[in-house]
């Protein structure tokens, strides 16, 4: 049941990433980002982060792309053209990808007994047991985030707007 | 039973997915959500370490967790502030293409 899950929604994610680089257009890249980041939800839930599951939906497919999908259709982007620049970054991006990835790949497969099992249902954090940690604990920093955030909006506000 | 392992290897994909459009793709919007896919990655790997953390010691452990509850934060205003940018950069040059926003090049 639970591998069934993660293939199936690990599948998604990869799926996603991949038209993700694979398309033109980004409103398409925008929308399968989208796709990527709800099944990330679903295996945040897999493993037990059931407050970050739904943080995950709220703040980065709900928010955060809704944000970028506004933004794409109000500068009206259209598919990216092929200059001199793209040539020289297909030379040097692809490998240097995939030897990044056959790195990480090869390290956590080689230690894969290390690392344990993830059960279902087995350390399950609740909303209550990660608020305990961030009222008590790491008040002040979380206290902080807000300021940055309102710095953040009057930032976006003042770049954005219109220059008279 | 999913070993913790297939977790952090689909990081793994993940993020080097997200490397490879950053470095290939020339339009500034899609670069920028493949940073997003980058922080998702991380993020991922995270919590399957927090989970691991949490398999070590016998009992619960958020920290991992609450780390990615910072990300999300950090990643949110940076979100913000960076479209405003783009918004702002495409006013003043009408491009999205990033060869051709090359102002700050040697």
């Amino acid at each position: 049941m639970h591998l069934a899950l993660f293939i199936i929604f690990a599948g998604l994610c990869v799926a996603g990433a991949l038209n993700l680089l694979l398309q033109r257009h980004p409103i398409n890249s925008a929308l399968s980002l989208i796709v990527v980041m709800s099944s990330l939800a679903v295996l945040y839930l897999l493993l037990g982060a059931e407050f970050l599951a739904a943080a995950q939906v709220i703040v980065y497919s709900g928010a955060i792309m809704v944000l970028f999908t506004f933004v794409i259709m109000l500068l009206n982007a259209g598919k990216e053209e092929r200059t001199h620049g793209s040539k020289l970054a297909y030379i040097a991006g692809f490998p240097g990808a995939a030897a990044l990835l056959g790195l990480l790949a090869f390290i956590f497969i080689s230690r894969r007994s290390s690392f344990g099992q993830a059960r279902l249902g087995e350390y399950l954090a609740t909303t209550s047991d990660l608020s305990r940690v961030l009222f008590k604990d790491l008040l002040l920093p979380f206290e902080v985030t807000s300021v940055l955030i309102l710095i953040a909006i009057l930032g976006a506000v003042a770049l954005a707007r219109k220059e008279h | 039973m999913v070993p913790i392992a297939y977790y952090l290897v689909l990081s793994a994909i993940l993020f080097s997915i997200g490397v490879a459009a950053f470095l290939i793709k020339r339009n500034i919007i899609t670069v920028f959500m493949s940073i997003e896919l980058m922080l998702n990655a991380v993020n991922l790997a995270f919590i399957a370490f927090s989970r691991q953390w949490s398999q070590v010691t016998g009992h619960l452990q958020v920290n991992g967790q609450i780390f990615v509850f910072f990300v999300m934060v950090v990643a949110a205003a940076e979100a913000a502030v960076g479209l405003a940018i783009i918004i702002a950069v495409f006013r003043a040059r009408n491009t999205l293409n990033v060869d051709s926003i090359d102002l700050m090049k040697l």
